[in-house]
């Protein structure tokens, strides 16, 4: 089983990267989400305080 | 899973399944290469990955030319968002190749016409995500990148080529070079279909990041429209707290 180790820390890596970027992605879209969220908390909120606007 | 994104159930288990089998044919079903022995077996994920790099390169030519003429903000969308994906994927066949060099060639890494084009590609498209962070204005952004996106392509088939082109160490390609045994095409076929299917969710993934960072733009500019129309300071960026509005309405 020569190389076994340099196989199973390839095969590792290969996963590796692709759930840390899957993560990485997860909190970049939470953290948009978030900034979204309270955008238009705040424009119903400058909306129902100015009547006509 | 953040909010806001909806998890294809269907095509995540298809996947999943795909890349279980991929792992199992790649390990235990294909066949013992006679003179490398088990580290040739990285080579079935290490040269999928860059076929699926390839892939989502040609996507970010084909968007930023459907950009330069069509100038609808998705194919800017797409094409940054394919672009990551192929810098992801190459980071895998940079980070795979030294692996299976060591054992083979003693050497972790040679500067020869292959690995020099390839690691030149990575690059080019590392800048092309850098250069967006560069451009302020969104349209400008779209157009400049497009226009690198275009010129970064041109590296691809020099990558591919490159092995008729000039000498170099690194084996001869799958397709029109030294072949394969026919044993070895099911499950490089497979991993290859598992990476494409990651690469396709990510893909999906990432366009809705982009999708959503365009409308936080719109509706930030409708908020700070609104605000200044009804006497409010202008509504703050950056997602971590709530903006204030004591004392602001009139």
């Amino acid at each position: 089983m020569k190389n076994l180790e340099s196989l199973m820390a390839a095969y590792l890596l290969v996963w590796a990267v692709f759930f840390v970027y899957h993560l990485a992605l997860g909190r970049r879209i939470a953290r948009l989400q978030t900034e979204l969220d309270l955008l238009k908390e705040r424009l119903k909120h400058i909306q129902d305080s100015v009547p006509g606007l | 899973m953040a909010r806001g994104v909806k998890t294809p159930w269907l095509s995540t288990l298809l996947v999943a399944a795909l890349i279980g089998g991929a792992g199992y044919a790649a390990l235990f079903l294909a066949p013992a290469e006679r003179t490398m022995g088990l580290i040739q077996r990285i080579f079935y994920f290490h040269v999928p990955s860059a076929w699926a790099g390839f892939v989502a390169f040609g996507i970010t030519f084909v968007a930023c030319i459907a950009y330069l003429v069509k100038r609808a903000p998705k194919w800017d969308w797409l094409a940054v968002s394919a672009a990551e994906m192929g810098v992801v994927f190459f980071t895998v066949v940079l980070v795979t190749g030294p692996i299976w060099a060591k054992p083979v060639w003693g050497i972790w890494w040679t500067w020869d016409a292959r690995l020099t084009s390839t690691f030149v590609l990575w690059v080019l498209y590392l800048s092309y995500l850098v250069l967006r962070t560069l451009v302020g204005d969104a349209e400008r952004r779209a157009v400049v990148s497009a226009v690198f996106g275009v010129f970064a392509f041109l590296d691809v088939p020099l990558v591919y080529l490159s092995i008729w082109f000039w000498r170099t160490q690194h084996p001869q390609p799958v397709i029109g070079g030294g072949g394969m045994d026919r044993h070895m095409w099911p499950p490089f076929l497979l991993c290859w279909a598992a990476l494409l299917g990651v690469m396709v969710l990510l893909l999906r993934q990432r366009y809705r990041l982009e999708a959503l960072r365009h409308e936080v733009q719109e509706i930030s500019l409708t908020a700070d429209f609104a605000a200044s129309q009804g006497g409010f300071s202008p509504v703050p960026r950056g997602g971590s707290r709530v903006p204030s509005l004591k004392g602001a309405a009139r």
